[in-house]
């Protein structure tokens, strides 16, 4: 899409780029003809020593792009380059080097940890696998300095242990000390604080924050709390049925929601300093024909138009019968949404270029 | 907040909010201890914690998990087994139905029967286990319907159609099971069920936990709807003390097992006493308003097998002391505060202007007043 290639990423400033994404799509079939568009044409850019935060609701097609990216899925379209080169990941070899750039952190730490092995197998496995010219007393020294990294200390204390004896928190240390193994180039976390008590998250962010700049990783923060990615992240991408509908930096997203759909979810945040007034004088929606009219996943959303078109306060006949591409409104903001100058004056006015969407 | 979707002018929308002590509480936990036998010896789930209910008041019970939250609502409706063991303590019941207030822990498992769902009903946290696969939306809710309302059948389905209207469910889904529905339309069910018999509490334990912001914020605002109309009584359980600031009335700050602040929103958000809750509100990030500084909570909860001398969170505590192994964590009166009602378990409030800061550190002077029923106003003084 030419509006994206030419938009300024907000994480540019912070490095190189790493990983690039371009049209990349993901259908899966689900028998009966029937094909649901997990993603559609997202294009990302991550940038060494940047964050870069995906945020949307349950089933629109985050951890897909995170699996796409982390080679776990092949791509139905578009194309993922690593340092400007294309990547083709056929066979064994080509995979593993691959992997060794770009790592995967869940979830869920209580699941992707094996609880029959211990923290060192964890932690010493990728190194054996990734790092051929350690010794084995290099790969303990290793071992034992990622465990630093991730502060947890002393490390053989924590090296000795099974998963079962350590809090989440601490499984969560391991698995980023595990993708940190590798000596990536790239880090992708799904979702890597929503498992953790709140007053755990921060301390985590704070951890990925410094190991990002430490290591200069390219880190792809996919999340469901926009509250999160303000603080954390230098762009953000909202993505909505497989698709990205807005883009920008943290801040001006966050605080000026230009999309329909990222203005639902900025005012779905708890506001504490409204105390129950959003609560309680909340716009009663009714619900449509007995399906909540809720719901960002592909497989709801309609086959033409907008996908957001059902949900939206500002739909009209042209976002029913026809899907936005994402409209640059500034240097580095996009957003796809044919109303964009009724649903959010202020952000459409000062777009640059003028050019009238509706031509 | 300018979004352009036109959101309500912020403001104080229900100025009698946290303002509904008057009147005789309609769920009395007094003095609750909840042990785990295990063979390592006692875990202090809960300890000699005290907390009421009014009528038509949401109570937020907030804490990491671990730290007895839900331990504390099931034991104080029964629902523990072993190795769970209730050690001291009285839950007092109130209703309206009931000519005298019945103590919970002392009924016959009958009685309980008849208590539970009738009178004090609970909405778990995950909707897809609570619910039975097996059964129509239809099946669920009569089932309870006829084991506590002496009900014919027709009248069941009416009152279960009736329901789903109530929370906005169409009727047509009585015939769905729960794997039809979508995650929020299970919790909604499991709502439409506590309320079946409508009760005068209705416990919440994290509802909304596993649900979308979109999502969690509709049945939020709905569960505020019904609680309005209805007039039942809400004890929410969640981890989320940004959700309970714009949701709840009075808030409990649990920790280790032990109540450490109960207050009005209000006075949590603007007016926190206890260290704990202080960093708990700076552990969020804010989506609001300019970006403030988050420092989270470094450390762990401490190992309730063989807790620490003194008040639990002095590991992670900043503004700790050596006074502070020695004090009976009790909940008292917050000096600073003109609300008697507004209790915390940190006997050395900060910050204080009036206290110099040497004095505020070496814990020189309480600065709460303790109650005249609690002994141990005299230990506090150095």
């Amino acid at each position: 899409m030419s509006s994206q290639a030419m938009l300024e990423s907000a994480a540019a400033v912070r490095g190189p780029l790493a990983l690039s994404a371009e049209g990349l799509g993901k259908d899966f079939r689900l028998g009966r003809g029937q094909v649901l568009h997990a993603a559609r044409d997202v294009s990302i850019s991550l940038y060494r020593g940047a964050v870069v935060a995906l945020v949307g609701e349950s089933g629109s097609g985050k951890s897909t792009v995170a699996r796409l990216l982390a080679g776990q899925e092949r791509p139905t379209a578009g194309t993922i380059r690593l340092d400007d080169k294309l990547v083709h990941l056929s066979g064994r070899r080509a995979f593993r080097r691959y992997k060794s750039e770009v790592q995967l952190v869940f979830q869920d730490p209580f699941a992707s940890l094996n609880p029959a092995h211990t923290v060192r197998y964890h932690i010493e496995r990728p190194l054996h696998l990734h790092r051929h010219s350690l010794s084995g007393e290099q790969v303990h020294e290793q071992a034992a300095a990622l465990m630093e990294q991730v502060r947890l200390s002393p490390a053989d204390k924590y090296l000795t242990k099974y998963p079962h004896e350590l809090s989440g928190g601490q499984r969560q240390r391991v698995s980023f000390a595990r993708a940190l193994a590798a000596d990536p180039s790239v880090l992708l976390a799904d979702e890597p604080v929503s498992m953790l008590d709140v007053s755990i998250r921060l301390e985590m962010l704070s951890l990925l924050d410094d190991l990002r700049t430490r290591f200069q990783l390219a880190m792809l923060y996919i999340t469901h709390d926009i509250a999160s990615a303000r603080y954390f992240a230098d762009e953000v991408l909202v993505m909505y049925a497989g698709q990205i509908v807005e883009r920008g930096p943290a801040e001006s997203v966050t605080q000026q929601p230009a999309h329909p759909y990222t203005q639902l979810l900025v005012s779905s945040a708890p506001d504490p300093d409204n105390l129950g007034g959003a609560l309680r004088n909340r716009p009663k929606r009714t619900l449509s024909n007995g399906n909540e009219a809720v719901g960002a996943s592909a497989a709801s959303s309609p086959a033409v138009g907008c996908s957001f078109s059902q949900r939206c306060p500002f739909a009209d006949d042209r976002c029913r019968a026809e899907a936005p591409a994402l409209l640059q409104v500034s240097p580095s903001r996009a957003a796809a949404c044919w109303r964009l100058d009724v649903a959010a004056p202020s952000v459409y006015a000062g777009r640059e270029g003028g050019g009238d969407v509706t031509t | 907040m300018t979004t352009d979707l036109g959101r309500p002018v912020p403001g104080l929308a229900d100025p009698g909010r946290g303002r509904r002590l008057s009147g005789e509480p309609v769920l009395s936990i007094r003095d609750l201890s909840i042990v785990y036998r295990t063979l390592a010896g006692d875990v202090r789930a809960v300890d000699d914690v005290s907390l009421d209910l009014h009528p038509g008041e949401i109570v937020g019970l907030v804490g990491e998990s671990g730290s007895g939250k839900s331990t504390l609502a099931y034991g104080a409706t029964r629902l523990l087994r072993a190795p769970a063991v209730i050690t001291n303590g009285s839950v007092r019941y109130a209703g309206r139905r009931l000519t005298t207030p019945t103590d919970v822990l002392q009924l016959t498992t009958d009685q309980l029967t008849k208590l539970r769902w009738r009178e004090i009903a609970i909405v778990f946290q995950s909707a897809m286990n609570a619910l039975n696969p097996v059964l129509s939306v239809h099946d669920q809710l009569t089932d309870v319907i006829r084991a506590h309302l002496e009900v014919s059948r027709r009248d069941a389905t009416s009152k279960a159609a009736g329901l789903l209207d109530l929370v906005g469910i169409p009727r047509t889904r009585l015939r769905s099971y729960p794997h039809e529905l979508s995650g929020g339309m299970r919790q909604r069910v499991m709502i439409a069920m506590a309320l079946a018999t409508d009760p005068e509490v209705v416990i919440m334990d994290e509802p909304t936990t596993a649900l979308d912001v979109v999502v969690q914020r509709e049945i939020l605002g709905q569960i505020l709807d019904l609680k309005d109309s209805l007039g039942f009584a809400i004890l929410f359980i969640t981890h989320d003390l940004s959700l309970l600031l714009e949701l709840a009335d009075r808030i409990a700050v649990m920790y280790a097992g032990q109540l450490m602040e109960v207050g009005t929103a209000v006075e949590i958000h603007h007016e926190p006493a206890h260290p704990y809750t202080k960093r708990l509100l700076r552990s969020f990030p804010s989506l609001r308003g300019p970006r403030r500084e988050l420092t989270g909570i470094p450390g762990t909860p401490p190992d309730l097998l063989d807790p620490p001398p003194g008040c639990p969170f002095l590991p992670r505590c900043t503004e700790g002391t050596d006074a502070c192994t020695k004090i009976e964590v009790r909940l008292a009166r917050v000096r600073t505060s003109a609300d008697p009602d507004h209790l915390t378990a940190c006997p050395f409030v900060l910050p204080d202007p009036e206290l110099p800061d040497s004095l505020r550190m070496s814990g020189a002077e309480p600065a709460v007043i303790a109650a005249a029923s609690q002994p141990n106003a005299e230990e506090l003084k150095p």
